[in-house]
């Protein structure tokens, strides 16, 4: 019984840190892509070259949490890893070869001799930015709708993540990342282009409210779970505070945007709306792991294999933000215009 | 499933698929990892000697390192899931015990190379000589950390050991360190970070040769990076023949049937074994034809006596034996390079002995002939040991085509023509830059092409902070 009882907490326990690295991707990766996706917004080289210096010290690691995911999903839910990506192939397929374009962006870009072929890596730059955001936000779509499971694979067929709804969170996505690219912009920024960043901040800050309320409003209809969880009395009254902090930051967000001095404030509020975004999609999905059938303790490997990453995992992340804080902290501030690059 | 794409099955496609991307991604780690510590090296040698031909060549190579590991980490994220989109019965299975090893990657290495990358590249005037020099050396310690972990996993897969397989048929792990350090890992860990070293060794030396040849003898920086090469290849390219005899006597030990098909001995011998060195293997017939070998010595490279007893493949059943002719070949190509390796670490000991190592014209064009022989090596090797422990995917247990997801051919074909396609695209281009970086002589560069080398990670203007040379940097223009 006891060992029982390790595994079930472990379980738990893993559950949780694998949703803590998803959310720390979402945010880090999530301001970075949105940096490309606002990139056909700005068009002058100054715009652009200040735009990507903003996020080139940091986008390797930002996308190290992409591969802690994958990594943690197969290590500690096998059968999750084994079942969610061939029901996901084409989008993820998508993912992984736009992620290339962009990443290489970073560094192509600045080798390119011609205007053509530095055109070139800035489309590469937008396009793997946008396809990367998108099919991320259909995975998540496909994944909350459900995925058909018979015996220990994939049950479903080739199309069966394309539906209106995965579409809509794609959508969603990139609206969502576009957001929080501005709010970053806007922190790092100053001057006239700064001031264009807080327009777009505005319009895709909107586009991102009304993409959430959607989202929001069609989850509960997908299954008859996630309904009752979230309108069922008494049990509506654990998540209800969520949708009414979503409203609170959002009004905070509305007024602080074009505050000047304290930068920062909308791009953590921007962050804090997505980790509610977050425990939106937990209370529903929670305990599965696939939607309807498939549960965290269905999926989760032995014990023995959690209790053993869990003990490196539990040194090591605080580890590895401590020195992802320093990195941040060492490019710190604001680029000038026509400083910070060559 | 039961379609073909363009004939081909879905099984064969996925290992198509696997082989193809695996092998673009491990061209980049196989040169970072050497090149991570000699730049570590230059640095520190630099910081030591305040010599500053060892802080131009730093800035040299660690532009080219910038481009390379970019291609490495996106080329990378594609195999972190492919398992799963490919393989994921296999994922499935050996997920309790691969998967933390893994995790352990991620936690222990990426995160360390990533999170330290920015310093190493662009953060000397932010942070200081000690701190750079710090981020530089994590780098390096995180790639060879990462070559530890998935070498771990690989060595799993060839010798499974440690384990116990559970009611649904996953293996699980019975003991972390018997997984972990199991039977081939310590020599392919060796035999592998040795080739890498000498990958490195031999790209820069390719380099090194290239500028000797277009006249630039009397550049200090050519020099050293030229003399530096030729002393690893001199030094490390005999001993990796000692670690790979290794490698192959315990490869024998579990695996002997990938030794017979690398040896291509399709007949078993009563009295002595013959090495045979060249001929034209046939599977179907079980024989090797126009066969060219030396009698009896084969025997005592394999640990046994000149006259042993030996089985051949003719006593292993035919759905057990790996495809012959693969094997053979890829085998005699990463051997003949390494003693070619080890030739030219020799005949540059020759040359450096008659005072002629930067005017021994010979020498440097067989230099530059052998610049990606590491590359190729590394290729052929690899294919070598994948090729040569099928029909598995974990030896002995697990069947390659029984490892594979549900998916259609046309499913797997389409996405392996899109990886095709973008690869040589956008990896072609990036070779091409490299090139071009390679090309340009290791000078002293006026300030502005010191940061030439791609975009600033800075943030700018940081109170207390130390700013690198300011003229030229505030007035606004682009000094492109």
């Amino acid at each position: 019984m006891d060992g029982l009882g390790l595994s079930i907490d472990l379980t738990v326990a893993w559950a949780l840190l694998l949703a803590f690295a998803v959310y720390v991707y979402v945010v880090l990766d999530g301001f970075d892509l949105g940096i490309g996706i606002l990139y056909p917004f700005f068009r002058s080289k100054d715009e652009r070259d200040l735009m990507m210096n903003s996020v080139a010290p940091v986008w390797d690691g930002n996308e190290t949490w992409l591969v802690l995911g994958g990594g943690g999903l197969f290590a500690a839910f096998p059968l999750a890893y084994s079942i969610i990506l061939p029901a996901l192939y084409p989008p993820i397929v998508a993912m992984l070869l736009a992620l290339i374009f962009r990443g290489v962006a970073f560094e192509f870009r600045w080798k390119a001799a011609s205007a053509f072929s530095k055109r070139g890596w800035d489309v590469a730059f937008i396009g793997g930015s946008t396809v990367a955001a998108l099919a991320q936000g259909i995975t998540l779509g496909a994944l909350l709708q459900g995925i058909e499971v018979s015996g220990r694979s994939y049950g479903g067929g080739w199309w069966d993540w394309l539906t209106p709804f995965s579409m809509l969170t794609g959508v969603a996505v990139v609206l969502g990342y576009a957001f929080m690219g501005a709010t970053w912009l806007n922190m790092k920024l100053t001057g006239d282009i700064q001031a264009k960043v807080r327009r777009f901040a505005r319009v895709f800050g909107i586009a991102t409210m009304v993409s959430i309320l959607l989202v929001s409003a069609w989850t509960p209809f997908l299954e008859q779970e996630y309904f009752l969880r979230w309108f069922s009395f008494p049990a509506a009254l654990v998540p209800a505070p969520v949708p009414l902090l979503v409203a609170f930051i959002a009004w905070r967000l509305w007024t602080t945007i074009d505050r000047d001095g304290r930068d920062w404030v909308p791009f953590v509020l921007t962050c804090a709306l997505f980790g509610l975004c977050f425990v939106g999609l937990g209370i529903s999905m929670w305990p599965h792991v696939i939607p309807p059938s498939v549960t965290i303790y269905d999926a989760a490997s032995p014990a023995k294999s959690q209790l053993f990453m869990f003990v490196g995992a539990i040194v090591l992340v605080p580890v590895i933000l401590g020195y992802t804080a320093y990195a941040y902290w060492v490019f710190r501030g604001k680029l000038q215009p026509g400083e910070g690059y060559h | 499933m039961d379609t073909l794409f363009f004939g081909l099955d879905a099984v064969t496609l996925a290992r198509i698929q696997f082989g193809f991307t695996v092998a673009f991604h491990f061209i980049f780690p196989a040169f970072t990892i050497g090149l991570a510590s000699f730049l570590a090296v230059l640095n520190g040698w630099y910081l030591w000697s305040k010599d500053e031909a060892y802080l131009n060549l730093f800035n040299y190579w660690v532009k080219i390192f910038a481009i390379t590991f970019a291609m490495g980490v996106v080329s990378g994220i594609v195999m972190s899931y492919q398992f799963g989109t490919n393989w994921s019965v296999f994922s499935d299975k050996t997920g309790p015990v691969l998967g933390p090893l893994m995790a352990y990657e991620v936690l222990t290495a990426f995160f360390l190379e990533a999170g330290f990358l920015g310093i190493m590249l662009f953060g000397r005037n932010k942070v200081g000589p000690g701190l750079h020099m710090t981020a530089t050396a994590m780098v390096a310690v995180g790639t060879a950390i990462s070559a530890t972990w998935i070498l771990s996993v690989n060595s799993w897969m060839h010798t499974p050991a440690g384990y116990a397989i559970n009611d649904v048929g996953q293996f699980v792990p019975e003991n972390w360190l018997e997984v972990i350090f199991n039977p081939s890992f310590p020599y392919r860990l060796a035999h592998t970070l040795t080739a890498a070293y000498l990958t490195t060794a031999f790209i820069v030396g390719g380099v090194g040769a290239w500028h000797l040849l277009s006249g630039r003898g009397h550049h200090r920086g050519v020099r050293k990076m030229f003399s530096m090469a030729m002393w690893m290849a001199a030094l490390v390219a005999p001993l990796q023949v000692v670690i790979g005899h290794e490698h192959g006597l315990n490869t024998y030990e579990y695996q002997p049937t990938k030794v017979l098909a690398m040896e291509g001995h399709f007949e078993s011998y009563d009295n002595g074994v013959p090495l045979i060195l060249f001929g034209i293997p046939d599977q179907e017939a079980g024989e090797m034809r126009y066969e060219l070998s030396i009698p009896k010595i084969g025997g005592p490279i394999l640990n046994k006596g000149w006259n042993a007893q030996m089985d051949g493949l003719d006593t292993v059943p035919d759905a057990e034996e790996p495809p012959v002719a693969i094997v053979f070949w890829s085998f005699r190509i990463m051997v003949g390079l390494g003693f070619a390796m080890v030739g030219i670490g020799l005949w540059s000991l020759w040359t450096r002995y008659k005072g002629r190592l930067y005017d021994e014209v010979w020498l440097h064009r067989a230099a530059l002939a052998m610049g990606p022989s590491g590359l190729v090596a590394v290729i052929a090797g690899w294919i070598t040991t994948e090729v040569g422990r099928q029909p598995y995917t974990v030896y002995g247990e697990l069947l390659t085509v029984n490892s594979t997801s549900p998916l259609d051919a046309s499913a797997v074909g389409a996405s392996l023509i899109a990886f095709i396609v973008i690869y040589f695209l956008v990896f072609g281009a990036g070779v091409g830059y490299l090139i071009k970086l390679m090309l340009k002589t290791p000078e002293r560069a006026p300030y502005e092409d010191d940061i030439d080398y791609g975009p600033i990670r800075s943030a700018g203007l940081v109170p207390g902070v130390q700013q690198p040379a300011p003229q030229g940097r505030q007035s606004g223009q682009p000094a492109e």
